[in-house]
């Protein structure tokens, strides 16, 4: 069983460029620090890697950090410029035991990250949910469709600056 | 006139009875045999994860309650423990007794449910009946505990929102008593039915290192031959202080990992879990507050955190991110049920329509928490 900072050591020596740090300020959990275009490379490898067997992604989730420039428009909503989207990857390995926090954050105007549901299955759902509600864009997904808002919907809900519509499809929403 | 061997698509649900919920299945169908399933999801989407954003921690509770609405006390749970991971909370050995007991009878409670309505579906009415007839009893405690039939929100960050009634130890040791015989019973009528065996056996066989690829957790995996269960080998709370065996598929009627097995590791699961909550009513401390460690404030630190529990379905996260305010930052659910769904398409193919029933009764999914 390795630790957190032992892995970040391992991925660090294997892929310099990619992997760009590690925050171990957190109270419960260290979280490494990954380039979201590299991010399919390092997952291929954390789970063929003899020593790490990453075998299970646990959890996937899209997050909006909200660290852009906040304005309000006419209405008095907040608006988000700047920033960044965040995307986590909690992984765990059935066999050894051992567990790992990563993390790849993209631009809020363009925010692609290279998608894993080719390396873990479940990535799959999870990603489009991050899709869905979030508007994170996987790049090479097999299929990138909203999953648990309906098709037509626009804007992505989970945003920090989302703001409710008053109509879908020409009816009034009531809330 | 010749035969149309075209693929025709077929619709099933989002109300059907056998989809335990609403969902719908696009099944595009070569005679009898599925040719591909894809589940549409999200009819009971209500965001779960923005009300939460605009909640106080302790606020989000009985909203954990509604996403699996029938192990609604697993929910709070796994809530309460990543909570108190964040804010670094102790609570008394009471509490984690009391917690452990809810938690076992939950599990026997959403066995009961999944198990009867997995035969209900493929036209086993009886062991439906018995099931129900003592998930009452299990009912009855918690109503008498909490007050609530259904949704408890019953276990607080730090604690616990009652402290037990004066019968219910005596009460439970009856119902541990008699659950067994009901056991039987069940076994007798419906697992080791000769119609029923043929019916799942070697249907819908997951391979395990589909299943691990997948992401598949709790008696979906350990159908498959895989002793994994959290409760052991991430242990939380107090379950390293009890005896009891991991139970996994044997392919005693057919193969390894298919609808038979899974079904009949929640049957053992069942009795397992009997045997934890006897030990716990053995040791658990007549004497403390239930109530001492609750926080008057929830203000935790700058962080994240991820809690996983294994709940009757599997294994249930809750990856919380704080920015040290009194409203978490970010919540989000780590749903086995959502997980397990994924692999309908796999498991399906191949197979005739009505064994997908089998298929999905066997992954025993609830569509709240699909959905959240």
């Amino acid at each position: 069983m390795k630790t957190r900072e032992e892995i970040f050591e391992i991925l660090k020596s294997q892929f310099p460029d990619a992997v760009l740090g590690i925050d171990s300020s957190l109270p419960t959990e260290p979280i490494i620090s990954i380039d979201p275009l590299k991010i399919k490379e390092i997952s291929i490898f954390l789970r063929d890697s003899e020593e790490l067997k990453f075998d299970s992604l646990m959890l996937l989730s899209g997050v909006d950090d909200a660290n852009g420039i906040k304005t309000k428009d006419e209405k008095g909503f907040d608006i988000i410029n700047g920033g960044t989207l965040s995307v986590y990857y909690h992984l765990d390995s059935v066999y050894l035991k051992q567990k790992v926090t990563l993390k790849v954050s993209a631009p809020r105007e363009n925010p692609e990250v290279e998608s894993v549901a080719m390396v873990w299955r479940s990535a799959d759902w999870h990603e489009r949910e991050a899709f869905d509600l979030l508007g994170i864009k996987f790049l090479n997904h097999p299929n990138l469709i909203r999953i648990l808002m309906p098709y037509d919907w626009e804007g992505h809900p989970l945003r920090k600056d989302y703001q409710n519509p008053e109509f879908y499809q020409g009816m009034k929403i009531s809330y | 006139m010749a035969l149309k061997t075209e693929r025709m698509v077929l619709n099933m649900g989002p109300q059907h009875p056998a989809t335990h919920g609403v969902l719908r299945l696009e099944l595009e169908v070569e005679g009898e045999l599925v040719a591909k399933v894809t589940p549409h999801i999200g009819y009971l989407h209500r965001c779960f994860e923005k009300h939460c954003e605009a909640m106080m921690y302790n606020q989000v509770v009985p909203y954990t309650d509604r996403m699996d609405y029938v192990s609604s006390m697993y929910n709070n749970w796994g809530y309460a423990i990543a909570v108190e991971k964040l804010l670094g909370i102790q609570v008394s050995e009471k509490v984690e007794y009391i917690r452990v007991i809810m938690g076992e009878l939950q599990r026997i409670a959403s066995h009961a449910l999944a198990l009867g309505s997995f035969g209900l579906d493929i036209g086993a009415w009886t062991p439906f009946l018995y099931l129900f007839r003592d998930r009452e009893r299990i009912l009855t405690l918690f109503e008498m505990t909490c007050g609530a039939r259904l949704l408890y929100n019953y276990i607080w960050v730090g604690g616990l929102s009652h402290d037990i009634h004066p019968d219910f130890l005596r009460m439970t040791r009856e119902f541990v008593r008699d659950f067994r015989a009901t056991v039987d019973e069940v076994n007798n009528l419906l697992s080791y039915n000769k119609i029923f065996i043929e019916r799942t056996a070697n249907i819908g066989i997951l391979p395990i290192d589909t299943a691990i690829n997948f992401g598949c957790t709790g008696p979906t995996l350990r159908g498959s031959g895989l002793a994994y269960d959290l409760r052991k080998d991430d242990t939380y709370s107090i379950y390293n202080r009890f005896d009891f065996n991991v139970c996994v598929g044997q392919g005693l009627q057919g193969t390894v990992g298919d609808a038979w097995d899974r079904y009949y590791v929640r049957i053992l699961e069942m009795l397992e879990s009997l045997r934890i909550i006897e030990q716990a009513l053995d040791q658990i401390p007549s004497e403390g507050d239930v109530q001492s460690a609750i926080p008057k404030r929830i203000k935790p630190p700058k962080g994240t955190v991820y809690a996983r529990v294994e709940n009757p379905r599997g294994e249930l996260g809750y990856f919380i991110i704080s920015d040290g305010n009194t409203n978490p930052f970010r919540v989000k659910v780590r749903p086995p049920s959502f997980v397990h769904l994924e692999i309908m398409s796999d498991l399906c193919k191949g197979h005739l329509v009505s064994d997908m029933m089998a298929i999905l009764g066997s992954i025993d999914i609830v569509l709240g928490e699909v959905d959240r």
